[in-house]
């Protein structure tokens, strides 16, 4: 299956190769480079590329490109989702999978990519399996370390690997029992120039963080489960109780995992938490444009809308920015033509606006299309399809956990493409009882 | 300093260090080096020379060093063979270790030294991994199979033999590796499969992700070579499964035989259906493919929603999973037409991806769409992606040809992007006007006369050559014109590009012989300047027309045809989609997304016009069940195989006992997920009456067996139970006659087993909560002349019909004389069904006999009256039902409780207060009164001063949920149903029972 492996950053340096049967020779690569350089853009190059005797599956992520060599008929899908695997495995044990991280645990790299691949067959790809194998360095460890000279290999023999929980590490221990799950929501919406909405989804994960001692067996139940339209699970989800009873039940990982990502059944129906006015114009002599924007909270269910920040792709024309915000500071960066315009806490009585006027460059047609506008918020404590989590229960150890949700905000990076787009985050914080 | 950061101060005297530290005796030493030496090899470095100081070490202790030699044995073993071999001991020894990841890890290494000496001892090595005990190592010995046979093909044979034996492994840790190793090595050999085939299915949902993929797909090869097409006549299936049933019924009436799908194809499709849930891209992926390529038409959709959710995956995934529906969609735009929202062009979408779902939009769009689909497609021809912007104006062409109604409005629209500033947007127009009007042949003179008045804004050669082209097609239609473009272009003949050129000679031809008055001279000159050309092709051209069009004195035997060479009638472009072909490769294969095959592409065969020997599949019989089995269906050894397996593999598992259990009921559970499925079964069994029973958990099958072999086999009516569907597999479908042989015991079991998977949000419990002694006179032995009856609610589930209750009749011969054929003659009362038992032959006096009846008293408390008969006389009987024994008793959880008591409120319920006997007041007294009352099932409960029950009414299954809390001197009583007079009843007589003393 895989053959090869080759880490190849921005500037086109092969940093770090492996290979799981013969060694191929790193000239392959060329051809990458080739696809590359015809790409422009890290993001065009093609993920599947055909060379005389190679087939190089590649995907970018963290500004590096992982090119893995196939020889032979392989579902491409098989490699990608692999390749983002040990990407997340790197991000999982090194904090962040940069080439500097990469670079500086290279034998732990290496150790990992043996254990995950067999002769280009995965072998191990659980978290928790490789980190029994093979220890996470730590600042202290790595001290510790190089004074004694113990090693990063774990002394005992992975347990997980031989049960039918191949998920989970046996003998976990720990004083503190607790499990926190976060239930993080995305609104993708297309808004029109008049503020109607082309199209709006919620997406939503459940994030875990489970440190419970033992084999615990957990149940969670949702209020209103049918809200959830499309579902995928983590491996350790027993699919059939969802399917006849909407709850999960499932024993647990060891640490933080992604419990289920979903999609709810809104169509409509989505509550679209803000609001704009916006007027952005050019006009056809003086070379010069007017920007209005405003911006209002709507459908926040009694919550307050946070860390919103406006994005403006500005047409190539635009020069310079003059504006003046009633709240928080914009910035305009003339080189990459974006706009930022950081408002923070949406205040109900004070509607925070942004006016002003645009330099264009003189001489330059009038820009056709009107830019877009990218918002991005946050709304704590608020799941915004009304998914509520029921309960949790534990079975199978005796100690009571600490159960509950922590808050937890990630900003998504999709663009979208007409007048108006939204991109926001809400977080849910109906406590559990329990 | 940080211990790691080595990797930057490599010198080249480096290797000459390392080599001394390797030889050092200091473990520290050895292990700093070695982390250099894997710097070295991460680098790409060459790092060969330190090959006899590594090996050495490959026997040490400290188990990191150990692990990182070994990295470097795999790495450089090939360059140097023979120094290699002096490890091959070391690993030797370790295949006996005791522990089981040592022997794994030495036969890992072993067979990842590709050094072709050691095969034999490879192929060794792997054959006594094959048996070893621990799954681990036979996983391993599986991964080394692939190994050892691109090191040396010649041992096939023998890898196959292992093959063979490892497909046989019940352990899901073994299936995905053996699979993998099986297409690696002899991916023809498909009779291996067929033993295994019901195991594979089975056991899927518990393998690893990736071991999932690869037996998904070689399940697929599988299904299209063993099983016949489920697509009935190609083509007009697809609409007919939209219309009603009896749309469906006239048309298989007419067929001669209709289709009926193997039970192992349904099977199949069954077990993979879940795993389109799973996080993991690629097995969503294969399963999306196994359905598009296996199941019938109408199924097919289920796996639309999954591959859409994969589109908010990572780019490279959308890629290709873009490009799969792509391929779909083509076929069948139903698909994703409700999804097409998903298929919009963001922003910042890498351009691939662009192009590909412009590819699907196009291909999704229809009549009734189509507005929306334009509209979408003008934002993205303002796209600043010019690239991007030329690709949607070609899908407007595509739409435009596609779809008639808009072909007017299209080319209207196409026309206004002429004047577009931007170039490339002005040359793609063009070319895709020209092929439109080509396509179009009637009146569009207004629109070439446009495009001719933009010709000197357009630099664009492939859109000025369009341009001309279309002039001279169509000169007739634009007479003044089209002289006049011809002048200019031989004014700026010399500048343009050639196929600029080409096309000016093309058309000055066309002139020539439309209108040869006016452009006579023009056409000569303008030849004349493409024989000088530097061009060849342009000055080969040149010649060639004017032989054609100006013969020379002598020859010229084609001249006469050169209007009807150059004026014929050319045939319109097919505008089409780039992905109409890709379906010959399987989908989500490396293939497709190539579109050309790879190397190791294994084609899908077509289906076989015949369906194989479906007996093939067939196990035999695990030892475990008795010879009677066989009798009984030779067709459920494989699942005797799996349940045998899957029994172990729970008991082996380290989870709590509560895991396995639950594991145990989700396995119960699973068939009754998928109801569709069952209705086809059942269409199934009545075109095919079989005698087949399929019973999954290996306990009900030996019961079954024990309870039915000795002598009604014969008489079990020929239906046929699906595979897996306990569901469907009620007790009613195997009616019983004689069943007094049945012990309660068994029969509490059986019904626990089916029971529990009709409903398993709530389950029925297994046994009664509490059986009362309580029994009730049926016939008073004066009145019945010696023979005496009495009844008893066994609060068992009833074996008959699950809507009957189970009542246990005991009759007594307190006579003289013996009574015979005692049978229930006449049912006097209405709308109650009975299941009478089986006739009673004689009862000797003084002795008497226990049988049982089921009774359907439709929830309501009214007797149910026949008359019970001897040989000699007949009694008017009648059997009272007490409230309490119309239900049956359910597990719920406390939440579930609460849930459903929510759904239950207003007119649902009913609540009274009791006052209470101190004595009652602790739960147990409490308990036992209520469950002694009524058939209910006790929900744990998290106070102690609530105590909740539940259960369902046996003939309508509406639940009962019964609420009692408990206060100071009294006690409120609850009763939620939807069947407000049982609640009410069952009020009453709580009521009763608890404001007693105990």
């Amino acid at each position: 299956m895989i053959h090869s492996l080759f880490l190849i950053n921005n500037a086109g340096d092969i940093f770090l190769e492996k290979h799981w049967k013969s060694v191929i020779s790193r000239s392959v690569c060329d051809y990458f480079f080739e696809a590359q350089e015809k790409a422009m853009e890290p993001d065009n190059v093609p993920p599947v590329i055909r060379t005389p005797h190679h087939y190089l599956i590649n995907i970018y992520r963290d500004k590096i490109f992982f090119v893995s060599v196939i020889q032979t008929e392989v579902p491409p899908l098989f490699v990608i989702e692999f390749l983002h695997r040990v990407a997340e495995m790197f991000q999982d044990y090194f904090g962040d999978c940069s080439e500097v991280a990469i670079k500086d645990n290279v034998v732990i790299v290496y150790e990992l990519l043996e254990e995950m691949l067999d002769n280009g067959f995965p072998l191990a790809t659980e978290s928790n399996i490789l980190k029994e194998l093979i220890k996470p360095p730590t600042i202290l460890r790595s001290m510790v370390n190089s004074i004694t000279g113990s090693s990063n290999v774990g002394e005992t023999l992975p347990t997980g690997q031989l049960s039918t929980v191949p998920w989970r590490r046996a003998g976990v221990k720990y004083t503190n029992n607790e499990a926190y799950f976060d239930v993080v929501e995305e609104i993708d919406a297309i808004l029109d120039k008049s503020g109607t909405t082309v199209f709006a989804e919620i997406q939503g994960v459940i994030d875990a963080c489970v440190k419970l001692s033992g084999m615990p067996d957990l149940t969670l139940s949702f209020m209103n489960p049918r809200l959830l339209d499309d579902v995928s699970f983590h491996p350790c989800v027993r699919f059939k109780r969802w399917e006849s009873e909407r709850v999960l039940s499932f024993i647990p990982p060891d640490g933080n995992f992604r419990l289920m990502s979903y999609h709810v059944n809104a169509q409509n129906l989505v509550a679209i938490p803000v609001y704009v006015r916006q007027n952005i114009s050019f006009f056809e002599s003086g070379s010069s444009g007017r920007l209005d924007i405003t911006l209002g909270p709507k459908q926040t269910m009694g919550k307050t809308v946070e860390c919103v920040v406006v994005t403006v792709h500005m047409p190539k024309v635009v020069l310079n920015a003059n504006l003046t915000a009633t709240q928080g500071n914009y910035t305009y960066d003339p080189v990459t033509k974006i706009l930022v315009w950081d408002i923070g806490k949406l205040n109900q009585q004070k509607l925070p606006n942004l006016k002003g006027s645009l330099s264009l460059q003189s001489g330059a047609p009038k820009p056709e299309e009107n830019p877009s506008l990218n918002i991005d918020l946050k709304i704590q404590q608020l799941a915004i399809s009304g998914l509520k989590v029921n309960r949790l229960d534990m079975y199978g150890e005796k100690y009571k956990p600490f159960k509950g949700v922590k808050y937890v905000t990630k900003a998504g990076n999709h663009g979208h493409f007409v007048v108006t787009n939204w991109k926001l985050h809400n977080i849910l914080a109906s406590p559990f009882y329990v | 300093l940080h211990s790691q950061q080595y990797f930057w101060q490599i010198t080249l005297r480096m290797n000459e260090d390392l080599k001394e530290m390797l030889e050092s005796s200091k473990e520290s030493l050895k292990l700093e080096a070695m982390k250099r030496v894997v710097g070295l090899i991460a680098k790409g470095k060459n790092a060969s020379e330190l090959f006899p100081a590594v090996v050495k070490n490959v026997a040490n202790k400290n188990l990191e060093l150990k692990k990182l030699v070994y990295v470097y044995l795999v790495r450089y073993a090939e360059e140097q063979q023979d120094l290699a071999l002096l490890s091959i001991s070391t690993f030797q020894r370790a295949l006996k270790d005791p522990n089981q990841l040592i022997r794994a890890s030495a036969l890992r290494v072993l067979s990842s030294i590709r050094v072709p000496i050691i095969v034999p001892i490879m192929m060794l090595a792997i054959k006594e991994a094959a048996s070893d005990l621990s799954p681990y190592v036979r996983k391993t010995a599986a991964h080394a199979i692939q190994k050892l046979y691109s090191l040396d093909a010649d041992q096939k044979d023998h890898l196959i033999e292992v093959i063979e034996k490892l497909l046989k492994d019940k352990s899901t840790l073994v299936a995905g590796s053996v699979v993998m190793a099986f297409e690696e090595v002899c991916p023809d050999r498909i009779d291996l499969i067929h033993r295994n085939y019901r195991k594979l299915c089975n056991l899927l949902m518990d393998v690893e992700e990736w071991g999932q993929v690869v037996i998904i797909s070689m399940l697929t090869r599988y299904a299209r070579t063993q099983f016949i097409s489920p697509w009935k006549e190609v083509g007009s299936s697809d609409e007919k499964a939209f219309y009603e049933s009896d749309e469906e019924k006239r048309k298989s009436a007419e067929e001669t035989k209709p289709y009926a799908m193997d039970p192992d194809h349904r099977l199949l499709l069954r077990s993979t259906k879940p795993l389109l849930q799973s996080r993991n891209t690629a097995v969503v992926m294969s399963v999306a493919q196994l359905y598009w390529h296996l199941a019938p038409k109408h199924e097919v959709n289920i796996i639309t929603k999954s591959l859409v959710r994969l589109l908010r995956s990572h780019r490279e995934v959308q890629y290709i999973v873009l490009q799969n529906i792509a391929t779909m969609s083509i076929q069948r735009k139903g698909m994703f037409e409700p999804f097409m929202k998903s298929f919009y062009v963001r922003s910042t979408d890498a351009t691939h991806i662009k192009t590909l779902k412009l590819e699907i939009l196009t291909n999704l769009a229809n009549e009734a769409n189509i507005s929306t689909v334009l509209r979408e497609f003008q934002t993205y021809v303002k796209s600043q992606d010019k690239a991007f912007a030329a690709a949607t104006i070609q899908a407007i062409g595509r739409c435009a040809t596609n779809i008639s109604e808009i072909t007017d409005t299209c080319l209207n629209g196409l026309v206004l992007l002429l004047s577009n500033r931007d170039e490339t947007v002005v040359a793609e127009s063009v070319v895709v006007i020209r092929k439109l009007l080509q396509t179009q042949p009637s009146e569009h003179s207004d629109i070439i006369k446009h495009m001719a008045k933009l010709f000197d804004n357009i630099t664009v050669p492939m859109a000025r050559a369009s341009i001309l082209w279309l002039i001279g097609e169509y000169c007739e239609h634009v007479p003044k014109i089209a002289p006049d473009v011809l002048r200019k272009m031989a004014k700026t003949f010399h500048n343009e590009e050639d196929i600029v050129k080409l096309q000016t000679v093309s058309l000055a031809a066309k002139l020539y012989l439309t209108n040869s008055k006016q452009t006579k001279l023009l056409t000569q000159y303008i030849l004349n300047l493409g024989k000088y050309d530097q061009n060849y092709d342009i000055r080969d051209r040149t010649r060639f027309i004017r032989q054609l069009i100006v013969p020379s004195e002598r020859g010229g035997a084609l001249s006469k045809y050169a209007r009807r060479i150059l004026l014929a009638p050319k045939p319109a472009p097919v505008l089409q989609s780039a992905f109409k072909d890709r379906d010959r490769f399987q989908l989500g294969t490396l293939s497709h997304t190539l579109n050309s095959k790879a190397t190791g592409y294994l084609e899908l065969s077509d289906w076989p016009p015949m369906a194989p020997d479906q007996s093939v599949r067939n196990v035999e019989v695990a030892e475990a069940v008795s010879r009677s089995t066989l009798a009984f269906d030779s067709d459920e050894g494989p699942k005797n195989g799996h349940s045998c397996e899957a029994g172990s593999r729970s008991g082996s598992g380290s989870g709590s006992s509560e895991e396995s259990s639950s594991e145990a009921s989700e396995s119960d559970s699973e068939s009754s997920s998928d109801s569709d499925s069952g209705t086809e079964q059942k269409k199934q069994s009545e075109a095919k009456p079989a005698q087949k029973v399929h019973v999954k958990p290996f306990l009900s099958c030996k019961l079954w067996c024990s309870v039915l072999a000795p002598s009604q086999v014969e008489e079990k009516p020929k239906k046929e139970v699906s595979l897996l569907d306990l569901d469907d597999f009620s007790p009613a479908a195997v009616t019983m006659t004689k069943s007094s042989i049945l012990s309660p015991s068994v029969l509490s079991d059986l019904h626990g087993l089916s029971l529990a998977a009709s409903s398993p949000a709530i389950q029925v419990c297994v046994s009664p909560v509490f059986v009362p002694v309580h029994t009730y006179e049926l016939l008073h032995r004066m009145t019945g002349k010696g023979l005496a009856a009495q009844y008893h609610f066994s609060r068992q589930p009833c074996i008959y019909d699950d809507r009957m209750i189970s009542v246990q009749l005991t009759f007594s011969n307190n006579g003289d004389h013996t009574l015979e054929n005692i049978h229930i003659s006449e049912k006097t009362s209405a709308g109650q069904n009975i299941h009478c038992f089986s006739p009673i032959e004689c009862l000797e006096p003084e002795k008497s006999v226990t049988v049982s009846m089921g009774v359907d008293f439709n929830d309501s408390t009214q007797a149910a009256s026949f008359q019970l008969c001897t040989k000699a006389e007949g009694f008017n009987v009648s059997i009272q039902p007490a409230v309490g024994e119309l239900l049956l008793p359910v597990t719920m959880s406390e939440q579930d409780f609460s849930k459903e008591q929510g759904k239950l409120q207003g007119m649902n319920e009913s609540s009274a207060t009791i006052a209470m006997t101190p004595e009652s007041i602790t739960s147990q007294p409490l308990h036992r009164k209520v469950v002694n009352m009524a058939n209910v099932g006790v929900v744990p409960s998290g106070q102690n001063n609530v105590h909740r029950f539940a259960a369902k009414l046996v003939s309508s299954g509406a639940l009962v949920l019964v609420c009692v809390v408990q206060k100071d001197s009294g006690a409120q009583l609850t009763v939620n149903t939807e069947k407000t007079i049982i609640g009410s009843m069952l009020l009453r007589e709580l009521q009763t029972v608890l404001s007693q003393g105990s």
